[in-house]
């Protein structure tokens, strides 16, 4: 009995180790290549280099033109990722807190976004009317509004576990209804609002699709969309181009390792509750 | 106070102006210009009717080839992500206990990467000639599984689904593993005193219990599978020929060729597909809500 028990439990800790090779190695690939001559590369295998390439970065962030890609995906997230916050949590508090009709069907409204698909081509002319495509304002708008209806489904859900009387309170001391938002209900939002930008950043860091359509002017483009590219010139150098991803992934695995509390909760309070 | 001063309705107003203009408004002009010739060799715009909607509908046309690939990938992710991420959860729950927090970790590492790096790392793994995997596989001696993985049009939407339920399992592991603490421990050890064996607490307790998120998980994989995009296009630009071309690189084909009208016809094909399942789906989900 006890026999059998330590040989399951030996099975399954064979079981997940041999799942976890299974992701390590892809990302361990582009670690250990991104050090090697082109030569070395050519076949992105698991060895380790002869002598370390340093240089393949220094030569990646000049030719690439990373360091302005890298501080495209940082305005685009974060400034995208600030307004999403600010406005899907004014608008999930007020909803949550009003259940009229009306408020009920502005919230069914917005969360039909999350399953709605994008129209890109209709999508590229409301751009062009309001003179956005092409820019950075527009791209960053944009993002933000492709976060909201996930957004204010997860602040709305939050909003419930909060007393009503904290609000009341705030009023009885005169607060006017953005005092009491802003200074009471606002931070205690916090937990939700942290997964929330954490799940924001990463999506928009990530993001692909948008930039593809709507930015033409490379020096507009954020990091997914420079890697893209500097792959098409490149092909034929997994080493660079391996440099190129790590120099792209490192910020993302770093802020993972960082904020993955909140990251792993926020994932599934949403999805397990909702 | 009163309510109506209190949680004034303009909060909701910045939220509702984004979303309408990026994402309601394009819609509704899409359905309009989805009966249009719209195209980009002349400005003049006129109405075709449904010919969009028939040129894409005809049994045999490249947009029903594509609209398979899509249904293809869409149940084939589905089933296997879900099932692999339940095998894992349930080994990162009940099998393991040390390290069992950085195994979760590692295997959700994958979600939070880029789509487009995965597809460029896979490429190379992927490579016929000299990549990790046909390597891997000649040097134990299966060479006859060493295959062209993503220029064989019979084997590509296959090692497009690999590559993506590599991406995408351990976010639904992730969700599962919430799913499956939230299960109160009595009912196993009420089990366990009866005598019953792990397989039956398994099919009696644990997929009852865990069938509303189960549900979710499926929703999140239907949301996205019918939308893919980023791993096809760089995996494979939806070829070998179309063999792995979906609705998405297919618009997106349309939208670069200027045939605006079909591609917004597309788009909307997609949109009240969508729609139509985020209906049910709620449905079914607040049906068993109320019971």
């Amino acid at each position: 009995m006890r026999f059998a028990a330590n040989a399951r439990g030996s099975a399954n800790h064979f079981i997940a180790l041999v799942a976890g090779l299974l992701v390590f190695v892809p990302i361990y690939l582009v670690f250990v290549n991104s050090l090697k001559t082109r030569a070395e590369s050519s076949s992105m295998g698991v060895g380790l280099p002869a002598v370390p390439q340093w240089e393949n970065y220094t030569t990646v962030i000049e030719d690439g033109d990373l360091v302005v890609a890298f501080l495209n995906s940082l305005l685009y997230s974060l400034s995208a990722t600030a307004i999403c916050v600010v406005l899907s949590a004014m608008a999930a508090y007020v909803l949550a807190r009003r259940r009229t009709r009306g408020h009920k069907l502005i919230y069914l409204l917005l969360i039909m976004g999350i399953a709605m698909p994008t129209n890109f081509v209709t999508l590229m002319q409301v751009m062009q009317w309001t003179n956005l495509v092409n820019t950075q304002l527009g791209i960053i708008l944009l993002y933000a509004a492709m976060q909201i209806p996930f957004s204010v489904f997860l602040v709305y859900a939050f909003v419930g576990s909060i007393p009503r009387e904290l609000d009341e309170a705030a009023f009885i001391d005169g607060c006017g209804p953005i005092r009491a938002f802003f200074r009471v209900i606002f931070p205690l939002l916090m937990p939700v609002l942290v997964t929330l930008s954490v799940l924001s950043i990463l999506n928009i860091w990530n993001e692909f699709l948008m930039p593809l359509y709507f930015l033409n002017s490379s020096s507009a483009w954020p990091m997914t969309l420079a890697v893209y590219n500097f792959f098409g010139m490149y092909q034929q150098n997994w080493a660079l181009v391996s440099a190129d991803v790590v120099l792209t992934i490192v910020p993302v695995i770093i802020i993972y390792l960082l904020a993955q509390r909140w990251i792993l909760s926020g994932m599934s309070t949403g999805a397990v509750k909702g | 106070m009163n309510t109506r001063r209190a949680y004034p309705t303009w909060f909701a107003l910045g939220a509702l102006l984004l979303y309408g203009v990026f994402t309601l408004v394009p819609s509704v002009l899409g359905i309009l210009y989805s009966f249009t010739d719209w195209n980009s060799y002349t400005t003049e715009l006129s109405w075709v009717g449904l010919d969009n909607f028939a040129t894409i509908l005809t049994a045999g046309s490249n947009y029903m080839h594509v609209i398979g690939n899509t249904i293809m990938f869409t149940v084939a992710t589905i089933i296997l992500k879900t099932v692999i991420a339940l095998a894992l959860a349930v080994l990162l729950t009940e099998g393991i206990r040390r390290a069992s927090s950085f195994y979760r970790v590692l295997f959700y590492l994958p979600a939070v990467l880029p789509i487009i790096v995965v597809s460029l790392i896979f490429r190379s793994i992927l490579n016929p000639a000299d990549g990790l995997l046909n390597e891997t596989l000649r040097a134990v001696g299966l060479d006859a599984f060493a295959l062209k993985w993503l220029t064989d049009p019979v084997i590509a939407m296959w090692s497009v689904i690999g590559v993506d339920v590599w991406r995408g399992v351990g976010y639904i592991m992730v969700i599962l593993i919430a799913g499956l603490l939230a299960i109160p421990r009595d009912y196993y050890e009420a089990a366990s005193i009866d005598g019953a064996s792990a397989w039956s607490k398994f099919r009696h307790i644990t997929l009852p219990l865990l069938t509303p998120v189960l549900a979710v998980v499926t929703v999140l994989n239907l949301l996205y599978g019918l939308k893919v995009f980023d791993i096809v296009f760089v995996l494979t630009r939806g070829g070998p020929g179309r063999a792995t071309d979906t609705v998405y690189t297919m618009v997106f084909e349309d939208f670069s060729k200027g045939r605006w009208g079909l591609a917004t016809a597309l788009s909307t094909l997609l949109l009240i597909v969508m729609v139509v399942l985020a209906y049910f789906v709620i449905r079914v989900l607040q049906r068993d809500e109320n019971d």
